[in-house]
Protein backbone atom coordinates (compact mmCIF):
# COMPACT_ATOMS: atom_id res chain seq x y z
CA UNK A 1 0.00 0.00 0.00
CA UNK A 2 1.75 3.56 -1.00
CA UNK A 3 0.24 6.58 -0.21
CA UNK A 4 0.15 8.54 -3.28
CA UNK A 5 -2.89 10.18 -4.94
CA UNK A 6 -4.89 8.32 -7.03
CA UNK A 7 -5.30 9.41 -10.37
CA UNK A 8 -8.24 11.86 -11.04
CA UNK A 9 -11.26 9.81 -13.34
CA UNK A 10 -10.21 6.85 -10.56
CA UNK A 11 -11.12 9.12 -7.47
CA UNK A 12 -13.66 10.42 -9.35
CA UNK A 13 -15.86 6.91 -10.12
CA UNK A 14 -14.36 5.59 -6.60
CA UNK A 15 -16.32 8.88 -5.07
CA UNK A 16 -19.77 7.97 -7.06
CA UNK A 17 -19.34 4.75 -6.17
CA UNK A 18 -19.16 5.63 -2.77
CA UNK A 19 -21.83 8.26 -2.57
CA UNK A 20 -23.87 5.08 -3.78
CA UNK A 21 -23.79 3.51 -0.73
CA UNK A 22 -23.58 6.23 1.47
CA UNK A 23 -26.22 8.18 0.16
CA UNK A 24 -29.31 6.14 1.04
CA UNK A 25 -27.68 5.12 4.60
CA UNK A 26 -27.79 9.31 4.89
CA UNK A 27 -31.20 9.36 4.02
CA UNK A 28 -32.11 6.89 6.39
CA UNK A 29 -30.33 9.10 9.05
CA UNK A 30 -32.22 12.35 7.92
CA UNK A 31 -35.72 10.66 8.40
CA UNK A 32 -35.11 9.10 12.05
CA UNK A 33 -37.12 10.82 14.52
CA UNK A 34 -34.06 11.35 17.17
CA UNK A 35 -36.31 12.89 19.50
CA UNK A 36 -38.88 9.71 19.69
CA UNK A 37 -35.54 7.36 19.63
CA UNK A 38 -36.37 6.29 22.85
CA UNK A 39 -39.58 5.98 23.21
CA UNK A 40 -40.22 3.96 19.54
CA UNK A 41 -37.30 1.68 20.12
CA UNK A 42 -38.79 1.03 23.65
CA UNK A 43 -42.01 -0.34 22.55
CA UNK A 44 -43.11 -3.99 22.94
CA UNK A 45 -42.94 -4.66 19.01
CA UNK A 46 -39.70 -3.53 18.32
CA UNK A 47 -38.46 -5.54 21.51
CA UNK A 48 -39.85 -8.25 20.83
CA UNK A 49 -38.79 -8.28 17.01
CA UNK A 50 -34.88 -7.47 18.44
CA UNK A 51 -35.53 -10.59 20.61
CA UNK A 52 -36.39 -12.89 18.09
CA UNK A 53 -33.64 -11.23 15.77
CA UNK A 54 -31.30 -12.15 18.18
CA UNK A 55 -32.19 -15.68 18.69
CA UNK A 56 -32.87 -16.83 15.52
CA UNK A 57 -29.56 -15.34 13.80
CA UNK A 58 -27.59 -17.17 16.88
CA UNK A 59 -29.47 -20.17 16.29
CA UNK A 60 -28.63 -20.15 12.14
CA UNK A 61 -24.89 -19.18 13.66
CA UNK A 62 -25.04 -22.17 15.66
CA UNK A 63 -26.45 -24.64 12.88
CA UNK A 64 -23.77 -22.62 10.60
CA UNK A 65 -21.27 -24.33 12.79
CA UNK A 66 -22.18 -27.73 13.87
CA UNK A 67 -23.40 -28.25 9.90
CA UNK A 68 -21.05 -25.48 7.72
CA UNK A 69 -17.75 -26.41 8.92
CA UNK A 70 -18.26 -30.61 8.16
CA UNK A 71 -19.40 -29.41 4.86
CA UNK A 72 -16.62 -27.15 4.24
CA UNK A 73 -14.37 -29.45 5.53
CA UNK A 74 -15.58 -31.82 3.08
CA UNK A 75 -15.61 -30.03 -0.10
CA UNK A 76 -12.25 -28.86 1.00
CA UNK A 77 -10.47 -31.80 1.52
CA UNK A 78 -11.89 -34.59 -0.26
CA UNK A 79 -11.92 -35.25 -3.92
CA UNK A 80 -14.91 -37.22 -4.87
CA UNK A 81 -17.84 -37.33 -8.00
CA UNK A 82 -19.85 -34.20 -8.32
CA UNK A 83 -17.98 -32.04 -5.85
CA UNK A 84 -18.08 -28.51 -8.27
CA UNK A 85 -22.18 -29.52 -7.86
CA UNK A 86 -22.24 -30.09 -4.58
CA UNK A 87 -20.28 -26.70 -4.12
CA UNK A 88 -22.86 -24.89 -6.77
CA UNK A 89 -25.46 -26.05 -4.62
CA UNK A 90 -24.41 -25.29 -1.49
CA UNK A 91 -23.12 -21.75 -2.23
CA UNK A 92 -26.85 -21.37 -4.49
CA UNK A 93 -28.60 -19.58 -1.30
CA UNK A 94 -26.23 -16.70 -2.09
CA UNK A 95 -27.51 -15.48 -5.34
CA UNK A 96 -30.94 -17.34 -5.22
CA UNK A 97 -34.22 -14.86 -3.93
CA UNK A 98 -34.39 -15.75 -0.40
CA UNK A 99 -38.16 -15.87 -1.23
CA UNK A 100 -37.21 -18.68 -3.88
CA UNK A 101 -35.49 -19.78 -0.65
CA UNK A 102 -38.59 -19.51 1.54
CA UNK A 103 -41.20 -21.23 -0.78
CA UNK A 104 -38.82 -24.29 -1.62
CA UNK A 105 -38.88 -24.98 2.40
CA UNK A 106 -42.30 -24.46 2.43
CA UNK A 107 -42.81 -27.14 -0.14
CA UNK A 108 -40.26 -29.62 1.60
CA UNK A 109 -40.39 -28.56 5.40
CA UNK A 110 -43.77 -27.82 5.36
CA UNK A 111 -46.76 -29.97 6.81
CA UNK A 112 -48.01 -31.00 3.13
CA UNK A 113 -44.03 -31.34 2.03
CA UNK A 114 -41.73 -34.36 1.80
CA UNK A 115 -39.65 -33.88 4.77
CA UNK A 116 -42.44 -31.98 6.60
CA UNK A 117 -45.07 -34.36 6.55
CA UNK A 118 -43.16 -37.44 8.13
CA UNK A 119 -41.46 -34.88 10.60
CA UNK A 120 -44.62 -33.79 11.98
CA UNK A 121 -45.69 -37.67 12.12
CA UNK A 122 -42.67 -38.89 13.98
CA UNK A 123 -41.93 -35.74 16.10
CA UNK A 124 -45.39 -33.76 16.10
CA UNK A 125 -42.93 -30.44 15.58
CA UNK A 126 -44.49 -28.32 12.61
CA UNK A 127 -42.22 -26.24 11.77
CA UNK A 128 -43.84 -23.51 9.30
CA UNK A 129 -44.71 -20.53 11.35
CA UNK A 130 -42.81 -21.54 14.53
CA UNK A 131 -39.36 -19.95 15.65
CA UNK A 132 -37.65 -23.08 14.58
CA UNK A 133 -38.83 -22.72 10.88
CA UNK A 134 -37.32 -18.88 11.68
CA UNK A 135 -33.85 -20.09 12.46
CA UNK A 136 -34.37 -23.01 9.31
CA UNK A 137 -34.97 -20.08 7.37
CA UNK A 138 -32.13 -18.02 8.60
CA UNK A 139 -30.15 -20.78 7.96
CA UNK A 140 -30.54 -21.44 4.57
CA UNK A 141 -29.67 -18.32 3.62
CA UNK A 142 -26.88 -17.81 5.66
CA UNK A 143 -25.05 -21.13 6.42
CA UNK A 144 -23.15 -20.36 2.57
CA UNK A 145 -21.12 -17.52 4.22
CA UNK A 146 -19.90 -19.90 6.48
CA UNK A 147 -19.02 -22.53 4.10
CA UNK A 148 -17.32 -20.15 1.31
CA UNK A 149 -15.01 -18.55 3.90
CA UNK A 150 -13.88 -22.14 5.73
CA UNK A 151 -13.47 -23.47 2.79
CA UNK A 152 -11.42 -21.45 1.06
CA UNK A 153 -9.25 -21.39 4.31
CA UNK A 154 -8.70 -24.68 4.38
CA UNK A 155 -7.57 -24.99 0.82
CA UNK A 156 -5.02 -21.96 1.29
CA UNK A 157 -3.43 -23.65 4.55
CA UNK A 158 -0.23 -25.62 4.17
CA UNK A 159 -1.66 -29.52 4.88
CA UNK A 160 2.14 -30.23 5.95
CA UNK A 161 1.42 -28.33 9.39
CA UNK A 162 -0.54 -31.09 9.76
CA UNK A 163 1.73 -33.47 8.40
CA UNK A 164 4.67 -32.46 10.81
CA UNK A 165 1.67 -32.73 13.63
CA UNK A 166 0.80 -36.36 12.86
CA UNK A 167 4.30 -37.26 12.13
CA UNK A 168 5.38 -36.27 15.59
CA UNK A 169 2.30 -38.28 17.15
CA UNK A 170 -0.50 -35.99 17.84
CA UNK A 171 -3.44 -38.06 17.25
CA UNK A 172 -6.03 -36.54 14.62
CA UNK A 173 -8.16 -34.44 17.21
CA UNK A 174 -4.68 -33.50 18.62
CA UNK A 175 -4.01 -32.09 15.25
CA UNK A 176 -7.80 -30.92 14.98
CA UNK A 177 -7.77 -28.82 18.04
CA UNK A 178 -3.76 -27.79 17.98
CA UNK A 179 -2.80 -27.31 14.81
CA UNK A 180 -5.75 -26.82 11.88
CA UNK A 181 -8.31 -24.81 14.01
CA UNK A 182 -6.09 -22.32 15.66
CA UNK A 183 -4.80 -21.42 11.78
CA UNK A 184 -8.30 -21.28 10.36
CA UNK A 185 -9.12 -19.76 13.50
CA UNK A 186 -10.05 -15.89 12.02
CA UNK A 187 -11.27 -17.33 8.98
CA UNK A 188 -13.85 -19.25 11.10
CA UNK A 189 -14.51 -16.68 13.29
CA UNK A 190 -15.24 -14.02 10.40
CA UNK A 191 -17.74 -16.64 8.79
CA UNK A 192 -19.07 -17.22 11.65
CA UNK A 193 -19.68 -13.25 11.92
CA UNK A 194 -20.59 -12.91 7.98
CA UNK A 195 -23.18 -15.49 9.01
CA UNK A 196 -24.91 -14.20 11.98
CA UNK A 197 -25.29 -10.88 9.79
CA UNK A 198 -26.61 -12.53 6.74
CA UNK A 199 -29.07 -13.76 9.35
CA UNK A 200 -30.03 -10.75 11.42
CA UNK A 201 -30.79 -9.24 8.30
CA UNK A 202 -33.26 -11.71 6.68
CA UNK A 203 -36.62 -11.31 5.21
CA UNK A 204 -37.49 -13.16 2.37
CA UNK A 205 -37.30 -16.71 3.26
CA UNK A 206 -38.52 -16.14 6.70
CA UNK A 207 -41.79 -14.74 5.61
CA UNK A 208 -42.70 -16.81 2.98
CA UNK A 209 -41.46 -20.24 5.51
CA UNK A 210 -42.23 -19.13 9.24
CA UNK A 211 -45.08 -16.46 8.32
CA UNK A 212 -45.12 -13.19 10.27
CA UNK A 213 -46.60 -13.05 13.73
CA UNK A 214 -45.18 -10.16 16.35
CA UNK A 215 -43.58 -12.06 19.02
CA UNK A 216 -43.30 -15.47 17.36
CA UNK A 217 -41.60 -15.09 14.32
CA UNK A 218 -41.73 -11.54 13.22
CA UNK A 219 -37.77 -10.93 13.68
CA UNK A 220 -36.72 -6.90 12.98
CA UNK A 221 -36.35 -7.40 9.60
CA UNK A 222 -40.13 -8.16 9.35
CA UNK A 223 -41.13 -5.99 11.54
CA UNK A 224 -39.61 -3.08 9.22
CA UNK A 225 -41.41 -3.80 6.35
CA UNK A 226 -45.05 -4.16 8.38
CA UNK A 227 -44.11 -0.50 9.89
CA UNK A 228 -43.15 0.73 6.61
CA UNK A 229 -47.30 0.53 5.98
CA UNK A 230 -48.29 2.75 8.71
CA UNK A 231 -46.10 3.44 11.85
CA UNK A 232 -43.03 5.06 9.56
CA UNK A 233 -40.88 6.20 12.36
CA UNK A 234 -40.64 2.87 13.82
CA UNK A 235 -39.60 1.44 10.66
CA UNK A 236 -36.50 4.16 10.42
CA UNK A 237 -35.69 3.68 14.28
CA UNK A 238 -35.76 -0.44 13.27
CA UNK A 239 -33.70 0.21 10.24
CA UNK A 240 -31.13 2.46 11.85
CA UNK A 241 -30.20 -0.35 14.43
CA UNK A 242 -29.77 -2.86 11.94
CA UNK A 243 -27.51 -1.04 9.70
CA UNK A 244 -25.39 0.18 13.18
CA UNK A 245 -25.16 -3.56 14.52
CA UNK A 246 -24.70 -4.71 10.53
CA UNK A 247 -22.03 -1.86 9.99
CA UNK A 248 -20.00 -2.59 13.16
CA UNK A 249 -19.87 -6.29 12.70
CA UNK A 250 -18.43 -5.45 9.15
CA UNK A 251 -16.29 -2.85 10.68
CA UNK A 252 -14.81 -5.42 13.22
CA UNK A 253 -14.40 -7.97 10.59
CA UNK A 254 -12.55 -5.70 8.51
CA UNK A 255 -10.08 -4.88 11.20
CA UNK A 256 -9.44 -8.12 12.94
CA UNK A 257 -9.63 -10.63 10.73
CA UNK A 258 -9.17 -9.65 7.06
CA UNK A 259 -5.51 -8.60 7.97
CA UNK A 260 -5.81 -4.99 6.89
CA UNK A 261 -3.82 -2.39 8.31
CA UNK B 1 -14.08 -10.27 -20.24
CA UNK B 2 -15.39 -8.24 -23.59
CA UNK B 3 -18.06 -10.74 -24.55
CA UNK B 4 -19.14 -10.37 -20.83
CA UNK B 5 -19.46 -6.38 -21.13
CA UNK B 6 -21.00 -6.92 -24.72
CA UNK B 7 -23.70 -9.11 -22.99
CA UNK B 8 -24.38 -6.54 -20.09
CA UNK B 9 -24.69 -3.68 -22.67
CA UNK B 10 -27.22 -5.40 -24.81
CA UNK B 11 -28.97 -6.45 -21.74
CA UNK B 12 -29.35 -2.57 -20.67
CA UNK B 13 -30.06 -1.72 -24.29
CA UNK B 14 -32.75 -4.82 -24.66
CA UNK B 15 -34.37 -3.66 -21.02
CA UNK B 16 -34.13 -0.46 -20.93
CA UNK B 17 -35.16 0.94 -24.15
CA UNK B 18 -37.37 -1.77 -25.34
CA UNK B 19 -38.63 -0.02 -28.92
CA UNK B 20 -42.20 0.55 -27.34
CA UNK B 21 -43.66 3.95 -28.47
CA UNK B 22 -46.97 3.47 -26.55
CA UNK B 23 -48.34 5.55 -23.90
CA UNK B 24 -47.82 4.03 -20.19
CA UNK B 25 -50.39 4.49 -17.55
CA UNK B 26 -49.62 2.55 -14.56
CA UNK B 27 -52.02 1.25 -12.79
CA UNK B 28 -51.26 0.46 -8.91
CA UNK B 29 -53.94 -1.99 -7.70
CA UNK B 30 -55.51 -4.16 -4.68
CA UNK B 31 -54.20 -7.54 -4.49
CA UNK B 32 -57.09 -9.02 -4.92
CA UNK B 33 -58.00 -7.33 -7.89
CA UNK B 34 -54.84 -8.98 -9.20
CA UNK B 35 -56.87 -11.16 -11.83
CA UNK B 36 -59.70 -9.01 -12.78
CA UNK B 37 -57.42 -6.11 -13.36
CA UNK B 38 -54.80 -8.36 -15.53
CA UNK B 39 -57.80 -9.29 -17.56
CA UNK B 40 -58.85 -5.94 -17.38
CA UNK B 41 -55.54 -4.88 -18.62
CA UNK B 42 -55.60 -7.38 -21.56
CA UNK B 43 -58.98 -6.10 -23.03
CA UNK B 44 -58.09 -2.33 -22.25
CA UNK B 45 -55.17 -2.60 -24.98
CA UNK B 46 -57.05 -4.78 -27.32
CA UNK B 47 -59.28 -1.44 -27.27
CA UNK B 48 -56.60 0.90 -27.14
CA UNK B 49 -53.10 -0.56 -28.79
CA UNK B 50 -51.50 3.14 -28.33
CA UNK B 51 -51.77 2.78 -24.20
CA UNK B 52 -49.75 0.09 -22.29
CA UNK B 53 -51.06 -0.25 -19.17
CA UNK B 54 -48.12 -1.15 -16.45
CA UNK B 55 -49.74 -3.15 -13.51
CA UNK B 56 -48.76 -2.73 -9.90
CA UNK B 57 -50.10 -5.39 -7.76
CA UNK B 58 -49.33 -5.43 -3.88
CA UNK B 59 -51.17 -5.31 -0.50
CA UNK B 60 -53.14 -1.15 -0.95
CA UNK B 61 -51.29 0.04 2.43
CA UNK B 62 -47.80 -0.59 0.33
CA UNK B 63 -49.19 1.11 -2.44
CA UNK B 64 -50.03 3.86 -1.30
CA UNK B 65 -47.24 4.22 0.83
CA UNK B 66 -45.47 4.19 -2.44
CA UNK B 67 -47.83 6.72 -4.19
CA UNK B 68 -47.01 8.89 -0.42
CA UNK B 69 -43.29 8.62 -1.16
CA UNK B 70 -43.52 10.40 -4.48
CA UNK B 71 -44.40 6.97 -6.69
CA UNK B 72 -45.09 7.79 -10.57
CA UNK B 73 -48.23 6.08 -10.70
CA UNK B 74 -51.18 7.49 -12.69
CA UNK B 75 -54.69 5.43 -11.55
CA UNK B 76 -54.37 4.10 -7.90
CA UNK B 77 -57.31 1.08 -7.04
CA UNK B 78 -57.53 0.22 -3.23
CA UNK B 79 -59.11 -2.25 -1.56
CA UNK B 80 -60.99 -0.32 1.00
CA UNK B 81 -61.85 4.09 0.98
CA UNK B 82 -59.10 4.94 3.90
CA UNK B 83 -56.15 4.49 1.78
CA UNK B 84 -57.71 7.14 -0.78
CA UNK B 85 -58.66 9.35 1.61
CA UNK B 86 -55.71 9.56 2.85
CA UNK B 87 -54.07 10.15 -0.13
CA UNK B 88 -56.66 13.20 -0.72
CA UNK B 89 -55.81 14.44 2.33
CA UNK B 90 -52.38 14.49 1.03
CA UNK B 91 -53.27 17.05 -1.93
CA UNK B 92 -52.69 13.94 -4.20
CA UNK B 93 -55.90 13.33 -5.77
CA UNK B 94 -57.81 15.81 -7.53
CA UNK B 95 -59.93 13.95 -9.37
CA UNK B 96 -62.76 12.20 -8.32
CA UNK B 97 -63.08 8.72 -6.17
CA UNK B 98 -65.32 6.35 -7.56
CA UNK B 99 -66.66 3.55 -5.84
CA UNK B 100 -66.23 0.81 -8.46
CA UNK B 101 -66.87 -2.60 -7.10
CA UNK B 102 -67.63 -4.54 -3.64
CA UNK B 103 -66.55 -7.73 -1.85
CA UNK B 104 -67.40 -9.59 0.92
CA UNK B 105 -65.21 -11.64 3.29
CA UNK B 106 -65.17 -15.21 3.37
CA UNK B 107 -63.19 -17.99 5.01
CA UNK B 108 -60.37 -19.94 3.12
CA UNK B 109 -59.87 -23.91 3.91
CA UNK B 110 -57.75 -26.29 1.85
CA UNK B 111 -59.62 -28.43 -0.47
CA UNK B 112 -61.56 -31.03 1.84
CA UNK B 113 -61.12 -28.78 4.77
CA UNK B 114 -58.86 -30.94 6.70
CA UNK B 115 -59.44 -29.58 9.88
CA UNK B 116 -63.68 -28.84 9.73
CA UNK B 117 -63.46 -25.51 9.86
CA UNK B 118 -67.45 -24.45 9.94
CA UNK B 119 -67.35 -20.93 11.18
CA UNK B 120 -65.56 -17.60 12.34
CA UNK B 121 -65.38 -19.26 16.27
CA UNK B 122 -63.05 -21.99 15.01
CA UNK B 123 -60.22 -19.25 13.95
CA UNK B 124 -59.45 -19.17 17.96
CA UNK B 125 -58.69 -22.83 17.71
CA UNK B 126 -55.28 -22.74 19.07
CA UNK B 127 -54.46 -26.27 18.11
CA UNK B 128 -54.99 -25.45 14.40
CA UNK B 129 -52.35 -23.05 12.01
CA UNK B 130 -54.64 -19.63 11.39
CA UNK B 131 -53.43 -16.65 8.74
CA UNK B 132 -54.80 -13.28 9.18
CA UNK B 133 -53.72 -10.53 6.92
CA UNK B 134 -51.76 -8.07 8.50
CA UNK B 135 -54.07 -5.28 10.25
CA UNK B 136 -52.55 -2.49 8.24
CA UNK B 137 -53.79 -3.91 5.17
CA UNK B 138 -57.56 -3.35 4.14
CA UNK B 139 -58.65 -7.46 4.03
CA UNK B 140 -56.53 -7.47 7.77
CA UNK B 141 -58.08 -4.57 9.06
CA UNK B 142 -62.12 -6.43 7.53
CA UNK B 143 -61.53 -9.69 9.24
CA UNK B 144 -60.59 -7.51 12.58
CA UNK B 145 -63.90 -6.12 12.00
CA UNK B 146 -65.49 -9.13 11.51
CA UNK B 147 -64.08 -11.44 14.13
CA UNK B 148 -65.15 -8.02 16.40
CA UNK B 149 -68.55 -8.15 15.40
CA UNK B 150 -68.38 -12.00 15.79
CA UNK B 151 -66.89 -11.53 19.02
CA UNK B 152 -64.02 -14.14 18.42
CA UNK B 153 -60.76 -13.68 19.37
CA UNK B 154 -58.63 -15.43 16.96
CA UNK B 155 -55.57 -17.16 17.63
CA UNK B 156 -53.24 -16.62 13.82
CA UNK B 157 -50.45 -17.93 13.61
CA UNK B 158 -49.18 -15.48 10.95
CA UNK B 159 -50.41 -11.87 10.02
CA UNK B 160 -49.61 -11.90 5.90
CA UNK B 161 -48.58 -8.82 3.81
CA UNK B 162 -51.45 -9.35 1.34
CA UNK B 163 -54.44 -11.52 0.73
CA UNK B 164 -52.96 -13.25 -2.41
CA UNK B 165 -49.83 -13.84 0.29
CA UNK B 166 -52.33 -15.47 2.66
CA UNK B 167 -54.33 -17.18 -0.33
CA UNK B 168 -50.81 -19.16 -1.33
CA UNK B 169 -50.19 -20.24 2.20
CA UNK B 170 -54.33 -21.86 1.87
CA UNK B 171 -53.32 -22.99 -0.99
CA UNK B 172 -50.28 -25.00 -0.17
CA UNK B 173 -52.47 -26.86 2.61
CA UNK B 174 -49.89 -24.94 4.64
CA UNK B 175 -52.52 -23.25 6.70
CA UNK B 176 -56.05 -24.25 8.34
CA UNK B 177 -57.99 -21.57 7.17
CA UNK B 178 -57.93 -17.51 6.96
CA UNK B 179 -59.62 -14.50 5.91
CA UNK B 180 -59.55 -13.49 2.58
CA UNK B 181 -62.21 -11.80 0.04
CA UNK B 182 -64.78 -14.45 -1.86
CA UNK B 183 -63.37 -13.09 -5.15
CA UNK B 184 -59.65 -15.02 -3.86
CA UNK B 185 -61.76 -18.46 -3.71
CA UNK B 186 -62.59 -18.44 -7.63
CA UNK B 187 -58.93 -17.20 -8.66
CA UNK B 188 -57.64 -20.31 -6.11
CA UNK B 189 -59.43 -23.24 -8.03
CA UNK B 190 -59.72 -26.25 -6.49
CA UNK B 191 -56.94 -25.96 -4.03
CA UNK B 192 -59.51 -24.12 -1.87
CA UNK B 193 -62.82 -24.22 -0.25
CA UNK B 194 -64.90 -21.38 0.98
CA UNK B 195 -66.62 -21.45 4.76
CA UNK B 196 -68.84 -18.36 4.39
CA UNK B 197 -69.54 -16.01 6.83
CA UNK B 198 -73.41 -14.52 7.55
CA UNK B 199 -74.35 -11.58 6.22
CA UNK B 200 -74.90 -10.45 9.73
CA UNK B 201 -71.36 -10.48 10.62
CA UNK B 202 -69.68 -10.05 7.38
CA UNK B 203 -68.31 -6.63 6.56
CA UNK B 204 -69.12 -4.86 3.29
CA UNK B 205 -65.72 -4.37 1.49
CA UNK B 206 -65.85 -1.36 -1.22
CA UNK B 207 -62.93 -0.91 -3.68
CA UNK B 208 -62.21 2.97 -4.77
CA UNK B 209 -60.51 4.15 -7.80
CA UNK B 210 -59.01 7.91 -8.76
CA UNK B 211 -56.37 9.29 -10.96
CA UNK B 212 -53.48 10.30 -9.34
CA UNK B 213 -50.64 11.93 -11.51
CA UNK B 214 -50.91 15.01 -13.68
CA UNK B 215 -48.43 12.98 -17.08
CA UNK B 216 -50.82 11.05 -19.17
CA UNK B 217 -53.91 11.97 -17.31
CA UNK B 218 -56.23 12.08 -19.92
CA UNK B 219 -55.40 8.27 -20.63
CA UNK B 220 -55.50 7.57 -16.87
CA UNK B 221 -58.97 9.03 -16.70
CA UNK B 222 -60.13 7.38 -20.02
CA UNK B 223 -58.76 3.73 -18.29
CA UNK B 224 -60.51 4.79 -15.00
CA UNK B 225 -63.69 5.32 -17.61
CA UNK B 226 -63.67 1.71 -18.88
CA UNK B 227 -63.68 0.31 -15.48
CA UNK B 228 -66.21 2.17 -13.96
CA UNK B 229 -68.83 2.95 -16.50
CA UNK B 230 -67.41 1.13 -19.71
CA UNK B 231 -66.88 -2.22 -20.39
CA UNK B 232 -64.72 -3.09 -17.68
CA UNK B 233 -67.77 -3.84 -15.41
CA UNK B 234 -68.41 -7.07 -16.89
CA UNK B 235 -65.22 -8.22 -16.09
CA UNK B 236 -65.32 -6.94 -12.90
CA UNK B 237 -69.03 -8.84 -12.69
CA UNK B 238 -67.04 -12.03 -13.91
CA UNK B 239 -64.17 -12.25 -11.65
CA UNK B 240 -67.34 -12.16 -8.29
CA UNK B 241 -67.28 -8.82 -7.63
CA UNK B 242 -70.59 -6.81 -6.81
CA UNK B 243 -70.83 -3.70 -8.98
CA UNK B 244 -72.46 -0.26 -7.15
Amino acid sequence: MTRRRPPFVLAFLACVGAAFFVAPLLGLVARTPWSDLGEVLGREVVGDALRLSLVTSLGATIVALFLGLPLAWVLARFEFRGRALLRGLVLLPLVLPPVVGGAALLFTFGRRGALGGPLEDLTGLVLPFSIWGAILAASFVAMPFLVITVEGALRNLDQRYEGAAASLGASRWTVLRRVTLPMIGPSLVSGLLLTWARALGEFGATITFAGNLPGRTQTLPLAVFVAMEGDRDAAVAMSLLLVLVSLAVLVTLRNRWWGAR
Amino acid sequence: MRPILLLLMAALVAGGCGGDARREVRVSAAASLSDAFLALETQYEAERPEVDIVLNLGGSSALREQILSGAPVGVFASANQANLEQLVTAGLVDGPVVDFATNRLTIAVPAGNPADVRDLADLARDNLLIGLCSPAVPCGDYAATALAIAGVVAAPDTLEPDVRALLTKIRAGELDAGVVYETDIAAAGDDVESVAIPAEINVPVVYSIAAIAEDHRSDAENFIDFVVAGRGRQILRDQGFFLP
